[in-house]
């Protein structure tokens, strides 16, 4: 029977693997070589060592500038959108009525694509900037606010799911008992729900964190890095190095290795953090 | 029940996926066009010619503005272009690997100037071949030109807007219909100046042509003001000032409030003039097709007519439009033997049988540098002629397009964030002068 059950392993396994090593574990090998190469098409690369890392951060300062204007992002839009979610989440877990409604209408944004939200917003924010005399691109500060709002408005019901799963999940023995010896409402928030759903912390903060770091429909659509690249995120940065310039493909690659590295231990970092704070309830 | 619904599922896939191979077998041409604007008529064309020769014909369009990344994507396909554009020498330079040298083939002798061609460093050979030419310039309303032109309290003392011989002319007759746009019936002169991302090729790259057309033409070492170009590792862009001159009569007598200018398209200004709201707009002929769609169009075709971009420099009378070509097609050097002479038997076709040809002037309206088109295959459209009659005229200059040899797209969307910056105001105009300057410097090394 054990034989028989690894035999059926491979067939379940098999097919989902080859796709992997297809669409994930290839690319990413070529790309981790090509990031060191000089090429304009994948298929005429030539070694050239270390070069493209140095021009990535040494010939101007755009990478520099962009993670560091995705860093102040990220910051931004995960404290908005754990802070609300959570809060909506604890809202809608009360039983008041219409719960479902809400719920869908909070999650819906989160079914739309990047690039179609990112105009809605260009033209609701444009459609208030204009009656001042300005448009998201006057500023620098426009765009960046308008990705947190936007970010946020998108990933707000989806993370709000999460919370609500982990909120549903605290044993009600637990919370009666706080009630019956006088536990305040804030008391009962701090010392027994947040410790309770340190789990869905963990995953919302990673999703956010990651999905912060990696944006790029969302900033293509609202502002394309106007003006002057001030408004320019890690990603759109790559994508405008690799296909904007020619010649600069390897740099491209390059800096797309450096934000893998970046995020990779950012996600990392946070993980073991918040795991160490989980309790079993 | 549910086993017959999953078996006929499967076959449908298993279809779908023999169908997606087969039609991609059968074509041995691969055209990756540039314009958008054309790419049903070059699938309408593919299908004529596949009727008369059995040859199929791939036509892929790259959406605006995404040519470049497409072809990298393409051209590293087994079944690769096999006939791509390159936009000038620069482009040139970028995909030179991948042209093949055509100088033999019947459609590189359809050329009228063989000098049009793109050559190697040496000069030699053919890679790319011009297959357009296009004139751009200012292109006005004569409807609202000659109604202000009949105004009784008019300041200029000219009659018509065809007098209109230099940027001071310009200016005057300009700032003189602002200040009657009501009794004018329109809301600003020019239509938007168009600064959002990807929006500003009217100004970064076609506007700036005609300073810097003036200033390597002075140079000493080169007679070939594009050669000039090509060679100068620096430009000290001497007229900046003239630059700024026009430039600060569109924002300045626009439609559109300065702040508002970054969130405009090119499709919101010709919207602009098609419906009559603005007299002037600088675009090419090629915007004929963008102005005669718009809905409710109230501009008379009759009534479309160009002027020079005039900056104010010295004995500018004679200056006319900018007229030249960055549209140069190219064949795939990877490509099979027998493909590579399909696609150039199908571009001979194109621009030399009665059908191509047809297509060609009536359809596509390109003037084209080849000598299979006689005076009479001119397309029809107003702006067409426009640069037409602007060619022939003796006694006008033609500026060229020398902004292919602007050393990279990098140079140009710098330029374009600091005229955007300028107009918004968080930045002066040395600021900008300075961009083009330090950015034409290191994007040339």
């Amino acid at each position: 029977m054990k034989i028989g059950n690894k035999r059926w392993f491979a067939v379940f396994v098999l097919p989902t693997f080859v796709a992997f090593c297809v669409a994930f574990l290839v690319p990413f090998i070529m790309g981790l070589y090509l990031s060191f190469c000089d090429f304009r098409t994948v298929s005429d690369a030539e070694f050239v060592g270390l070069q493209n890392y140095m021009r990535a951060f040494g010939e101007n300062g755009d990478f520099l500038n962009a993670l560091w204007f995705t860093v102040r992002f990220a910051i931004a839009s995960v404290i908005s959108i754990n802070v609300i979610a959570f809060m909506l989440a604890l809202l809608l877990t009360r039983g008041i009525r219409g719960t479902n409604l809400f719920r869908t209408v909070f999650f819906m944004p989160n079914l739309i694509g990047g690039i179609v939200l990112g105009y809605i917003w260009q033209l609701i924010i444009n459609g208030i900037l204009y009656n001042y005399g300005y448009s998201i691109t006057s500023d620098a500060t426009f765009g960046y606010w308008g990705l947190v709002v936007l970010s946020s408005w998108q990933m707000i019901g989806y993370m709000m799911i999460i919370y609500i799963a982990g909120i549903q999940n605290i044993p009600t023995a637990i919370l009666e008992a706080a009630r019956v010896d006088g536990a305040s409402p804030i008391r009962t928030l701090r010392s027994i729900i947040i410790p309770s759903v340190m789990p869905s912390i963990t995953i919302c903060l990673f999703l956010t964190i990651t999905n912060s770091f990696k944006l790029f429909d969302q900033n293509l659509a609202l502002t394309a890095g106007a003006p002057s690249k001030q408004t320019q995120m890690v990603a759109l940065d790559i994508y405008n190095t690799f296909y904007g310039r020619v010649g600069y493909e390897g740099v491209g690659q390059a800096k797309a290795v450096v934000f893998f590295v970046l995020v990779a231990v950012v996600a990392l970092l946070q993980l073991k953090l918040t795991r160490s704070q989980e309790v079993e309830n | 029940m549910k086993k017959t619904i999953a078996l006929f599922l499967s076959i449908v896939c298993v279809v779908a996926l023999l169908t997606g191979c087969g039609e991609r077998s059968k074509a041995d041409i691969y055209f990756l066009n540039f314009k958008p604007e054309s790419a049903n008529v070059y699938r309408e064309l593919a299908q004529k010619y596949e009727d008369e020769t059995g040859i199929a014909i791939k036509v892929v369009t790259a959406a605006a503005n995404t040519y470049e990344q497409t072809l990298k994507s393409e051209i590293a396909k087994s079944s690769a272009p096999t006939i791509f554009q390159v936009n000038g020498p620069i482009g040139y330079q970028s995909w030179k690997d991948y042209c093949l040298n055509i100088e033999s083939s019947n459609f590189a002798k359809l050329l009228t100037d063989e000098a049009l061609a793109i050559r190697d460093e040496n000069g030699n050979g053919v890679y790319a071949v011009p297959y357009v030419v296009e004139g751009y310039g200012i292109i006005y309303n004569d409807a609202i030109m000659k109604k202000y032109f009949a105004l009784n309290d008019k300041t200029v003392d000219i009659d018509s807007a065809d007098q209109i011989n230099s940027f001071a002319t310009l200016k005057a007759v300009v700032e003189d219909m602002t200040a009657k746009k009501s009794v004018l019936g329109i809301d600003g002169v020019f239509a938007s100046t168009s600064l959002s991302s990807g929006e500003d090729w009217r100004w970064q790259t076609h506007l700036l042509n005609v300073p810097l057309y003036y200033e390597l033409s002075g140079s000493e070492d080169y007679a070939d003001p594009t050669i000039a170009g090509l060679n100068a590792k620096e430009v000290a862009f001497r007229y900046a000032t003239n630059y700024k001159n026009l430039f600060d009569l569109y924002i300045n007598n626009s439609i559109t409030e300065k702040g508002l200018l970054g969130s405009k398209s090119t499709s919101d200004s010709m919207a602009e003039f098609a419906l009559s709201r603005v007299a002037m707009v600088q675009n090419g002929n090629w915007a004929w097709s963008q102005i005669k769609d718009v809905k409710g169009n109230t501009v008379k075709e009759e009534d479309i007519k160009f002027l020079p971009l005039y900056i104010g420099v010295e004995d500018e009378e004679n200056q006319g439009l900018c007229i030249g070509t960055e549209n140069y097609l190219a064949i795939n050097k990877n490509a099979s033997k027998d493909a590579q002479q399909k696609s150039l038997d199908f571009l001979y076709w194109l621009f030399s049988s009665k059908t191509g040809k047809d297509y060609v002037t009536n359809k596509l309206d390109f003037i084209t540098p080849f000598n299979s088109f006689s005076e009479q295959e001119l397309p029809s459209d107003p702006l067409a002629r426009e640069v037409v009659r602007y060619m022939n005229d003796e006694t006008k200059q033609t500026v060229p397009w020398i902004f292919t040899s602007f050393p990279s797209d990098v140079f140009k969307t710098e330029v374009g964030g600091a005229l955007l910056e300028y107009v918004q105001g968080s930045k002066r105009w040395q600021d900008v002068e300075n961009t083009v300057k330090s950015m034409w410097k290191s994007e040339r090394q």
